[in-house]
């Protein structure tokens, strides 16, 4: 019961630090236009030293190194605030491995070693206003047409469409059939005609993701994943992985908010004083050492050569709900004036107010509380599934609504 | 990376299960809460026999010398079995306290009776409701005069560990000791009054009061949080097996998502429990500066967890739950028992924030 690193993990452990120490200062030297342009020369660095994509074989431009490697790398390289970036989180962690598993391989050739470059950035464009928990009720369609197909429809928080080249789209080809058995995966240029990609304005006033428009978009049958009317199980397989990449909250913890309550005051001296916020700011400490002690866990799964168990489903839940919590306890705590989000005025540049205007966004992105609660129940715990009322009718005679 | 059980302690847990399985099955547990006697004397006995008690003891104590963590595996065992027996007292408390603060002479008189299941071991500190506060009892000229209530295990104890105002005593039963017996929210641990007049006393380690009771009952925290963890576990099972055969409304309960949800929260806590007790585990096992800390956050984590698991799991059973009949009571009755029995959760949220400023100060 340790934390400590085998030898070979160690020696791991100091070559990427070593090698990040060189070229982190080398990359912050370099002068780029844009952060995206910035992470994209991080990436390319990354993969010439064999860090980027490090599970992945050398052949398709990955380390071909382990899991507990990666991991190793992914702490080092967080000790380095200047190269972190979630440009190709979603692409790298569900896109491409979508693409390598069902596609042909001049398209594996084409793509896979761009992506992993950074050249080339992806985006998973499945849920819709019709089906968010509910993937497989979407409704976007796409109808045979010789050899293409021609596509209509509505995706929704689509993460980083505005600068990606490429997406993996889940479409709906059959409506004879229940709706799991209806759907096909394709992957798509997201500059082809016919494609419009808007900004969705969030609650909190930023935009983060996107919808995106198909009206009469053609994609030819050869970008098809999978068989024809066998894109859940594709969907499926991108979506083992959605959790991994959504994972970890970021944002205001614990930590922040003990240092807030050093210097607000209480109603009797200042409120790191106050009994009802002792024993708050215990609770949140115990569930952030949980986390972060659970993450540990499944590291050591890792190490062992094993899948880490289903303890890491309970990350999510706990991160988001926390995020909330700690971003209203602060501003309550700042009574009248807690209603002020000007970064100039607020504590710590308004990251309490943000969190308070994010954490809604985080308790549904990647799997609802509820959904993953049906998901530790079910998958975990062997209870039974939901009943289904729409297992055995036809797509096209469900009711529809909202 | 290995913040897990190595595989010869993952044996050594299963062992264990599989001999709590046999000889203390509910029906053993009932013995107690529902007969006469303090604790199962053939369990304690038969305990010994494994070598459990002296898990962490080193050999040349008489123990097996295995370490701390083997003695966590086995109190996740201890815990899930809801044992009657009073193992925490004289293990996590007595034994630790005689580990972390006995001279050679008082570490070799005591260790190897307390491994051999010869001696039971008890720890007086609280002498009225509230936390520990400012201590009456009081020693005098190697005599030992207070009252201390509740005692756990205090009417059975062999060999008492007593807080007086300026340290720790070892207090031998017998002269000058009266023991009465209390009633309790778990008989199937038992509790005492117990008034010293002029007790035979000791001095255990040269720490004032509170520091050296505090240190004490950092170790058993840990060791508590696995106890603890064990009976969580237990109880999110027999919820989960009632909610997977009961019938209502035309369907197993279990497919409901109220009763899912619940589940499913009972499952977070427990796991967040079980990550901070390996958390606390490491730094009792390693010595690490971080004890403090990290048995605060495992116990309450812990107390948390089995609270939760133990009160659902009755609402789970629905009726059946709250009779005398069904088990769910057992653990109930325990967690309370365990939440208490080092100082209540405020207490640890209380010193949890006090070592983080300590900590952020330093």
């Amino acid at each position: 019961m340790d934390f400590e690193d085998t030898p070979e993990e160690a020696e791991y452990r100091a070559k990427a630090r070593t090698w990040l120490e060189n070229n982190v200062a080398a990359h912050e030297r370099e002068r780029f236009p844009d952060p995206l342009t910035r992470a994209r020369a991080w990436q390319a660095r990354k993969t010439e030293a064999g860090y980027a994509c490090i599970t992945w074989p050398k052949e398709w431009g990955g380390g071909g190194g382990t899991p507990i490697q990666s991991v190793i790398f992914g702490q080092e390289e967080a000790k380095f605030p200047s190269v972190q970036a979630g440009y190709f989180t979603i692409g790298l962690g569900m896109c491409v491995p979508t693409v390598m598993g069902f596609a042909d391989d001049a398209t594996k050739q084409r793509f896979v070693r761009p992506a992993v470059r950074g050249d080339e950035i992806w985006s998973q464009l499945f849920s819709e206003p019709a089906g968010g928990s509910d993937v497989a009720a979407i409704r976007t369609r796409a109808v045979r047409d010789g050899d293409d197909w021609i596509v209509n429809g509505q995706k929704v928080w689509t993460s980083g469409a505005h600068y990606s080249d490429y997406g993996i789209v889940l479409v709906r080809t059959n409506t004879e059939v229940p709706k799991h058995k209806g759907l096909t995966m394709f992957w798509i240029d997201l500059k082809s005609p016919g494609i419009d990609i808007r900004p969705i304005h969030q609650m909190s006033g930023k935009s983060d993701f996107n919808e995106v428009y198909f009206s009469d978009v053609r994609v030819p049958d050869a970008q098809r994943l999978g068989p024809v009317d066998g894109g859940w199980k594709v969907a499926l397989f991108t979506l083992m992985n959605e959790r991994l990449a959504v994972g970890g909250a970021t944002g205001v913890g614990p930590a922040d908010i003990l240092k807030l309550a050093r210097e607000l005051p209480g109603s009797d001296g200042p409120l790191l004083h106050d009994r009802a916020f002792r024993e708050r700011l215990a609770d949140w400490w115990v569930l952030a050492e949980g986390l972060r002690n659970t993450r540990m866990r499944a590291i050591t799964a890792l190490s062992r050569g094993q899948t880490p168990g289903p303890e890491s489903s309970i990350g999510k839940i706990i991160a988001a709900n926390q995020l909330q919590q700690i971003g209203n306890a602060a501003i309550e705590a700042e009574g009248q004036f807690g209603i002020i989000d000007d970064p100039d005025l607020a504590p710590m540049k308004g990251a309490f107010h943000d969190a308070v205007m994010w954490a809604p966004g985080l308790r549904i992105a990647g799997g609802t509380d509820e959904i993953l609660k049906n998901i530790i129940a079910e998958r975990v715990l062997g209870l039974p599934g939901e009943i289904r009322t729409d297992k055995d009718v036809a797509f096209k005679d469900l009711p529809a609504g909202g | 990376m290995n913040f897990d059980y190595s595989d010869e302690q993952k044996f050594l847990k299963e062992e264990a299960r599989k001999f709590l399985a046999a000889k203390c099955g509910a029906d053993r547990v009932r013995a107690v809460l529902e007969g006469d006697h303090a604790y199962d004397a053939e369990l304690w006995r038969e305990v010994a026999a494994q070598g459990w008690l002296g898990a962490a003891i080193p050999e040349a104590h008489g123990g097996l010398g295995l370490g701390h963590v083997e003695l966590c595996a086995i109190a996740e065992e201890l815990g899930r079995a809801c044992a009657p027996i009073p193992f925490a007292s004289t293990v996590y408390f007595v034994a630790e306290a005689l580990m972390r603060f006995g001279s050679e002479a008082q570490q070799a008189k005591w260790l190897p009776k307390i491994a051999a299941g010869e001696v039971i071991g008890a720890f007086a500190t609280s002498e009225g409701p509230g936390p520990v506060g400012a201590v009456k009892t009081r020693v005098t000229g190697g005599k030992l005069t207070g009252t201390k209530i509740p005692v756990t295990d205090g009417d059975v104890a062999d060999l008492i560990v007593a807080l007086a105002d300026d340290g720790l005593y070892l207090v031998e039963r017998g002269e000058g000791v009266v023991a009465e017996a209390l009633s309790t929210l778990d008989p199937t641990r038992s509790a005492a009054k117990l008034t010293f007049t002029d007790a035979p006393a000791e001095r255990l380690g040269d720490e004032g009061g509170h520091t050296a009771m505090q240190a004490v009952f950092d170790r058993a925290a840990v060791l508590l949080a696995f106890e603890q963890l064990g009976g969580a576990d237990r109880c999110l099972e027999m919820a989960k097996d009632y909610a997977l055969q009961r019938h209502a409304f035309g369907r197993v309960i279990a497919g409901y998502q109220a009763i899912k949800h619940k589940l499913a929260d009972i499952y977070v806590k427990n796991e967040v429990a079980r990550s901070n007790a390996y958390y606390g585990a490491w730094a009792l096992n390693s010595g690490a500066a971080e004890l403090p800390l990290a048995a605060a956050i495992a116990r309450v984590a812990a107390s948390e967890a089995f609270w939760f698991a133990a009160k659902e799991n009755i609402q789970t059973h629905g009726g059946v739950g709250f009779t005398w009949e069904y088990d769910c009571h057992l653990f109930y009755r325990r967690s309370r028992q365990l939440a208490l029995v080092a100082g209540a959760p405020a207490e640890w949220r209380e010193r949890l924030v006090g070592q983080l400023e300590t900590r952020n100060a330093a």
